[in-house]
């Protein structure tokens, strides 16, 4: 019985891959390399078909992804250049410094931040972290460091940075939970004999916890940049869909290929040759790919960390 | 210790020894100690003080989420709003709430038992041969790859495979097994882990009385994990009831109540708030304002019912 029930999440997952290989079948056939190595994607609305390489598309389109992958890993790397010095930070409080009747409230708090739907946030984000961009914060850094290519350029409140920052709240928690719990494993031995030889928290944590936990707090940053690279709602609400646009600076609008993929699917339905579908189906077979690639590194880093934590726990 | 060294040191004695008249130098009482001393506990005192700082701003955007959806959800709530459909002249949530009351009640009905029995087949029953550990370490692999698949492509998969080739077209079944389909990880890593925390002596002691493998199981492991079992149960309905993106594909859109199972759309809560974010109308922000406080309460009510409350009844 238990290994039907196992069996079904295998049959699944080839099911999806299958289904989703067979719609994106001729975008693969018809597009070929160019997908990857073009930025220009164009639905074109002219009305006639052609046929190239055995499949129907219409004439003059073309669908090329380079303009989402940047935009996605630009997203997802502002957001993780934010979550990582703030999420260690959290860490480093809860398991160094805090004592556990403040450290486990906080605690509770933030994995809360993990448990309010991306709606929501995308939510807060226009209507408060966009404006507040856009008013206050944007023109601030256009005028003084304007110099810097990224900061320069007309501002505009959906783009890069509320979706990088409100990506980076999102995987907080990730970073930070997994990060205290790496932490926490350092062995108490070690760590008092640290204290006891006059270290302060900061060279504790600095020489004995940091370099203890550090293939898992890496595995912890991974796992948030996979969570990053896939969220959709909120980065949808607050990225603005920019479409033919490499990134140039902070506040471009953008689209990121989940982003794309949700506000398009309607449209794409109703391109009668089919290619458009199609070619939205093996941007999502990319982002299948890119996820979980990711997502299996993270979870090799963090199992390592455990087991050699565990390891040394035994030596010492 | 070369010649030169020698000499600076035994200058550096004679100094002490005029200071301390004779008895041996103290390394605290040498102003270059002293100075890295003070230096280290300053450098210590800004590390805590970074991470605090750190605490307040990742716990800001928590508190100004909560605060600001329940001071509107506050200002939006009314009993009509409550009670009406949202195709009424006095719009409410009623097709809402029933419609993700639906969904959820659907994938919760198939994702706990599925899930459950794969966590306790992994748990307790993989450790047979060669063949059914293999088995088990490709399923857990598939439900990590599951677990880290963005939500999007979930829904797509649905589109796909129950709305187009099954032919249900929008319907909240199509909406259910996605769900279920993204709940199913969890279900099974916290099923797996907390069976897993029964501790050995029990298992050997119930085994020495002569117990059997599926006695074993129903009487003791399973009873004793429960309260753990019933926490990833309750943290998994928690995602699923604030998931947007792959209903979108699944459950489409409809003002009015819905109780079929296939063949027709129907609305929920995380879908009024995408669907009424632009909205011109005097009544659609207020709507969205409503929906989130009601995510945000269901969030936060299972959130620590699963993490306080469950954890007072686990005994192991």
């Amino acid at each position: 019985m238990t290994l039907v029930v196992a069996a079904g999440s295998i049959l699944f997952i080839i099911s999806a891959v299958a289904v989703l290989l067979f719609t994106a079948y001729p975008s693969i056939v018809s597009n070929e390399l160019g997908f990857f190595t073009s930025a220009n994607w164009n639905p074109s609305l002219s009305g006639t078909v052609e046929t190239v390489n055995g499949v129907h598309r219409l004439t003059g389109s073309s669908f090329g992804i380079l303009v989402f992958i940047a935009d996605t890993i630009a997203s997802s790397g502002i957001a993780v250049l934010l979550a990582v010095p703030a999420g260690l930070g959290v860490a480093i409080f809860l398991t160094e410094i805090a004592p556990r009747r403040i450290s486990a409230p906080i605690s509770f708090m933030v994995e809360m931040l993990a448990g309010i739907p991306s709606v929501v946030y995308g939510f807060w984000g226009l209507l408060v972290l966009g404006p507040y961009l856009f008013y206050t914060v944007e023109p601030y850094l256009s005028q003084h460091l304007g110099f810097i290519p990224i900061f320069s350029g007309p501002i505009s409140s959906p783009g890069l940075l509320s979706a990088g920052i409100i990506l980076a709240i999102m995987i907080i928690p990730i970073v930070a939970s997994i990060s205290q719990d790496m932490m926490a494993r350092t062995p108490k031995e070690t760590r008092e004999g640290a204290k006891a030889l006059g270290l302060t928290r900061w060279e504790v944590t600095r020489k004995i916890v940091l370099p203890y936990a550090k293939t898992g707090i890496v595995g912890s940053i991974v796992l948030g940049l996979g969570r990053a690279l896939g969220e959709t709602m909120a980065v949808a609400m607050l990225a603005g869909s920019g479409v033919q646009i490499l990134p140039k600076s902070l506040y471009y609008p953008f689209s990121t290929i989940a982003s794309y993929m949700l506000l398009n699917l309607g449209a794409a339905v109703t391109d009668p040759s089919g290619m458009e579908l199609s070619a939205i189906m093996e941007l999502g077979l990319v982002l299948l790919a890119i996820t979980v690639t990711v997502n299996i590194v993270a979870r090799l880093l963090i199992k390592q960390g455990f087991a050699s934590s565990s390891e040394n726990a035994v030596r010492v | 210790m070369s010649e030169k060294q020698m000499q600076i040191e035994s200058e550096r004695d004679a100094e002490n020894h005029d200071r301390t008249e004779g008895t041996r130098p103290l390394p605290w009482n040498d102003s270059r100690v002293l100075f890295r001393y003070k230096l280290r506990r300053i450098v210590d005192k800004i590390v805590v003080a970074v991470t605090i700082i750190a605490v307040a701003i990742v716990l800001y955007p928590l508190l100004d989420i909560l605060f600001m959806f329940f001071y509107r959800g506050a200002l939006a709530i009314s009993l009509p709003r409550l009670t009406e459909l949202t195709s009424n002249l006095q719009p409410g949530l009623a097709n809402a709430i029933v419609g993700t009351l639906l969904l959820v009640s659907i994938s919760t009905l198939v994702a706990v038992p599925l899930g459950v029995l794969g966590g306790i087949y992994l748990a307790e029953f993989s450790e047979g041969g060669k063949w059914s550990r293999t088995y088990a370490s490709t399923v857990r692999f598939l439900s990590d790859v599951l677990s880290g698949m963005p939500s999007i492509l979930l829904g797509y998969v649905g589109f796909l495979i129950l709305v187009i080739d099954f032919g249900w077209g929008f319907s909240p079944m199509a909406g259910g097994l996605i769900l279920a389909i993204l709940m199913l990880p969890y279900v099974i890593k916290t099923t797996e882990l907390s069976i897993r925390k029964v501790p050995l002596k029990l298992r050997e002691a119930a085994t020495a009385l002569g117990a059997t493998r599926t006695q074993l199981v129903n009487r003791m492991s399973f009873p004793l994990a429960l309260p753990g079992i019933l926490t990833g149960i309750i943290l998994s309905i928690s995602i699923s009831v604030g998931e947007t993106a792959p209903l979108i594909f699944t459950v489409g859109n409809s003002d009015y109540y819905s109780l079929c199972l296939i063949h027709c759309s129907t609305n929920f809560l995380t879908n009024i708030i995408w669907y009424f974010v632009y909205s011109p109308n005097s009544y659609g922000p207020n709507l969205a304002y409503l929906s989130a406080f009601l995510l945000i309460s269901f969030a936060l009510v299972l959130n620590i019912t699963a993490r306080i409350g469950l954890r007072r009844l686990s005994k192991i």
